[in-house]
This record gives structure tokens, C-alpha cells and sequence, in this order.
């Protein structure tokens, strides 16, 4: 994911950021305006449309009635889905997921399955036999930094406004009812990532940033703050680092939990 | 051993702090390490990790096909983990790399470029492909441990070694190196690589559900796991001149 930026608009990014400034005037620990809409499209079970800044995210979340992994009979399963769509980005191109794409999707993916967001066990139809597949596909619109937060939030709240029917099985007969329910969505997953550039962390970098970073970190808060998923990104990282990415963290991740939770009432 | 005799074992730890291997909390599994084994690359090894046998080879620097994807100032490192059909105890179907391998080859490049004095070889490619055997948990860690020190014998001049081992939790305990029963049925996997001299972390990632001291003490005893390691890679790269010949078997 490259985008050209002039040399002499890195250097001032840098320059500034030696008195904790930053180009859109923003401290160091602060994030871009976050909106959420939730239910953006009809036709899918669940949606978000999120944006961070003038990063812009839509996720879908579609289901459907499938067969269960031979060796979890008793759970059902959902699969995420990252694509960075060309018309998000001069960077983008069309074609396959590349290693991006697929690294988004997997540290949403390990977000949600490692704090159990989603109760499986919930999803079942008939043990064995039917279960319910869920599908989180996550479109990035608009491409201008923090892929990671902005799909996480879009993913959860997508997650937490979903609505599948009721079925049931009948010997081989499956019956869908024009019934309703809320998938069992039992905890929010929230991802914080952190840029470092010198020797300073800045939260939610935009693009311009990015491009010259040294390193990245998202670092996945559940409920009870408890750390269930982290992926460094880029160049190398000190513990340091890592323990003020946590302060930073544990405080942010409460706060945009709270504004998931608003956003789909 | 098959997939269809394996289940969930009781417990993972005994009442006398011994894990399912018979290791300590804080023990690495045996680790065998031999340079040069591979006689077209420019560097290679075969690292055997407890039950995991991967072998790392490296060409280049070189001319980069396609040309389009040369830098103008530096070399691109170019990384490919791949598991053999028959490493996993479920027959892995070969093809195109899955999404996890891609993901993989992604942090390992990452974990290894701050090593490399990559600005050395302008327009130029370095290709690390690591090859998993036989996998038994933490192949990703001895993938990096392997591939750096191919790296060093292909004569790439390096800043440091990287160094990688893998922390998790199990039964509600910390412990070094996990193998791919504690991988499976633990609480927790968190895959760190450092380059061992300044203590740089080049890889970190975590699945599972960690605290935030559980965090600090896992990544500590990680990185004490890595200097072990550290000190096995060097002794290997010290015996390749040691020795006349060294061949694979």
C-alpha cells in the first residue's frame, strides 16, 4: 500500500511531530471523528457503514445455513472477508486479496474468534448436521489510514445489529420462519493501533503518516480489558513501546467500546 | 502420528509443573541446527525444533523478474513459507499458498528486513523461502530462526541475527515454547521475534486471552527464549566453518 508523498511533506511531519504536533492539528493519543451507521444495507442480515476521518469502511454480514466443520459439530462458523476495492485508493489494485487484504481480514477475524464475540454454539440448527455460517465481508471505500480500526468497529457493530431467522429441522427438512433474533453477539472486540515514528507513538495514523512509519501496532481489547489479539506491523518495535501502546490502549479501546454500543441501540 | 487417534488431553500441565512433553514451564523443546545444507543456494539450514523440521534457504542478492518490482534504492526481500503436503498430520493440499501462509510470509519478511542492510543492494532481489517438513507448533519461529541465519550464510551483511520463539498460556500458566498440543488446546499463543542485540522486537503477534501483566511476563520470558536461541544460531554459523562438508542426511 504505497502512496507517493512529497519529501519535504515528510520531513515537516516529522519536524512537527518533535513538539507533539500533528498535520490535521490533532494530539499525539487522539482519534479522527468516528461515525457509525449502522443497518446501511437492506439487503444484508447486518451492517455498518464507519468512518474514521476520511477513512471510509462498509461491512456486510450475510448468513447462511451450511454444514459444520467435521471437527466442531456442535458450533457454527463465520468467515471474514477483506476487500481493498480499487476505487478506495490509488494503491489498489483489482484482483485476488493480496497480503493486506488478507492480513486485515485475519486480525479482524482473530478479534472476534479469540474473545468469543460471537457465541457458536448458538448458531447450531442441528448438531452435526446444520448450522449457521456467518459472512463478514469487509469493503474499504475510502482509503486514507487505519484500515484496522475502522474495519474492526464497522465488523462488531455490523456483528451487533445482524438479525438471522429462526430455523429449525425436521428430519431432513429445513423450515425458515419469517421470525427474527439477534445473533448472540456476547462481547465487543475492540482494535487500537498505534504508529511509531522516531520515537513517538501516535494513535490512528492517517495515510500521509503510514507512509512513513517505522512501525505499526494493533492490539486487540476485550471486555474486562483483557488482551486478545496483537499483530506488529512493519519495522521493529521496543518493549517500551509496546507497554505505553497498552496504556494507550486499555483507555481508548473502553471508549470506542462505548460508542459501538451507542451506535446500534 | 495420524489425526484420527489425536484428542484433548486432560490435562496439559501435571501436579508436579511437568507439561505434556515432560518439559518445564520455561524449557525449550531440543533444538538441532546445520548450515549449509543445500548446495544451489546461496545459504541455507535444517532446523530441527522439537518435532519440527523446516529447512530455510536463500538466493540473491539478484537480478529481480519481474523487473518492475525493483526498488531504486534498496533490494526487496522477498519471503515465501510454505508447509509440505505431508508436514501437518491432515494432508495439506499443495496449490496456491492458502491465507494463512500469505499472512505468514508477510510478518516473517517483516521480521527479518531490519536485519539486512537492505539499502546495500539497490534493484536487486533477495529470495527466502522457508519450507515446513514436519510441523508440530511454532513453525512461524523456527521458520525466522532458520531463515536469518540462511541469511548470514549466504553472506548478506547483516546489523544482528533474528531470533524467534513462541510464549503461550496453558492451564492458566505461562510457559516457553509451545508444541502443537499446547497450541491447540492452550489459551494462548504469542509468536515473538527480536533481533537479540538491542533488543528490537521484529515480530509479535497474540491470539488467545492474555492480562495485561500476563502480556508483560509472557513477552519477557519470550524474549529470554530468544537469546537461548540466539546463542544456538551463532554456534551453528561458527560450526559451518568448522566442519569440512556438511550434508543433509
Amino acid at each position: 500500500m504505497s502512496e507517493i508523498v512529497a519529501t519535504i511533506r515528510k520531513n515537516y511531519i516529522r519536524k512537527i511531530l518533535r513538539s507533539n504536533k500533528r498535520m490535521d492539528g490533532r494530539n499525539l493519543t487522539e482519534y479522527r471523528e468516528i461515525k457509525i451507521e449502522p443497518n446501511f444495507i437492506k439487503n444484508a442480515e447486518g451492517s455498518a457503514m464507519v468512518s474514521l476521518g476520511n477513512t471510509q469502511v462498509l461491512v456486510g454480514v450475510k448468513a447462511e445455513i451450511g454444514e459444520p466443520y467435521p471437527d466442531s459439530p456442535d458450533k457454527g462458523a463465520f468467515i471474514t472477508n477483506a476487500e481493498l476495492v480499487p476505487l478506495a485508493s490509488p494503491s489498489f489494485e483489482p484482483g485476488p486479496p493480496d497480503e493486506n487484504a488478507i492480513e486485515l481480514a485475519r486480525i479482524i477475524d482473530r478479534g472476534i474468534r479469540h474473545s468469543e464475540a460471537l457465541d457458536l454454539k448458538k448458531l447450531v440448527i442441528q448438531e452435526g448436521k446444520k448450522v449457521w455460517i456467518i459472512f463478514i465481508d469487509i469493503h474499504v471505500l475510502n482509503h486514507d489510514g487505519n484500515l484496522f480500526d475502522a474495519s474492526n468497529i464497522g465488523a462488531v457493530a455490523a456483528l451487533l445489529c445482524t438479525k438471522i431467522p429462526v430455523a429449525k429441522m425436521d428430519g431432513e427438512e429445513i423450515t425458515v420462519e419469517n421470525k427474527w433474533v439477534k445473533l448472540p453477539v456476547k462481547n465487543i472486540p475492540v482494535t487500537i493501533t498505534l504508529g511509531k515514528i522516531d520515537d513517538k507513538l501516535i494513535l490512528d495514523p492517517v495515510i500521509e503518516e503510514e507512509e512513513i512509519l517505522d512501525a505499526k501496532i494493533t492490539i486487540c481489547f476485550e471486555k474486562n480489558d483483557l488482551i486478545c489479539a496483537v499483530q506488529k506491523i512493519h519495522g521493529p518495535l521496543t518493549t517500551e513501546d509496546l507497554e505505553e501502546a497498552i496504556e494507550i490502549g486499555l483507555d481508548k479501546s473502553r471508549e470506542i467500546r462505548k460508542m459501538i454500543e451507542e451506535a446500534v441501540k | 502420528m495420524s489425526y484420527f487417534f489425536r484428542k484433548e488431553p486432560e490435562k496439559l500441565i501435571d501436579e508436579n509443573g511437568k507439561r505434556i512433553d515432560g518439559r518445564d514451564l520455561y524449557e525449550l523443546r531440543p533444538i538441532k541446527m546445520k548450515v549449509g545444507v543445500l548446495k544451489n543456494a546461496n545459504g541455507s539450514v535444517y532446523l530441527e525444533w522439537g518435532e519440527n523440521k523446516v529447512l530455510a534457504a536463500v538466493y540473491g542478492p539478484k537480478e529481480i523478474h519481474p523487473k518492475h518490482l525493483s526498488l531504486p534504492t534498496k533490494t526487496r526481500l522477498r519471503c515465501k513459507y510454505s508447509m509440505s503436503p505431508f508436514s501437518t498430520p491432515e494432508r495439506k493440499k499443495p496449490g496456491p499458498p492458502d491465507r494463512r501462509s500469505i499472512e505468514l510470509s508477510k510478518v516473517i519478511r517483516e521480521a527479518l528486513e531490519p536485519a539486512i542492510f537492505i539499502e546495500k543492494y539497490p534493484k536487486t532481489a533477495i529470495d527466502v523461502f522457508i519450507e515446513i517438513l514436519q510441523s508440530a507448533g511454532g513453525t512461524r519461529t523456527a521458520g525466522i530462526t532458520a531463515a536469518s541465519v540462511a541469511l548470514a550464510d549466504a553472506g548478506i551483511p547483516m546489523k544482528d541475527l533474528v531470533s524467534a520463539c513462541s510464549v503461550g498460556k496453558v492451564d492458566g500458566k505461562i510457559v516457553l515454547d509451545l508444541n502443537s498440543l499446547e497450541d491447540m488446546y492452550g489459551e494462548g499463543d504469542m509468536p515473538v521475534a527480536i533481533m537479540p542485540r538491542k533488543k528490537k522486537i521484529t515480530l509479535l503477534q497474540l491470539d488467545g486471552n492474555f492480562t495485561r501483566e500476563e502480556f508483560k511476563s509472557a513477552l519477557k520470558l519470550a524474549i529470554d527464549g530468544c537469546m537461548k536461541i540466539y546463542e544456538i544460531q551463532r554456534e551453528a554459523i561458527l560450526n559451518r566453518y568448522k566442519e569440512q562438508k556438511i550434508d543433509l542426511i
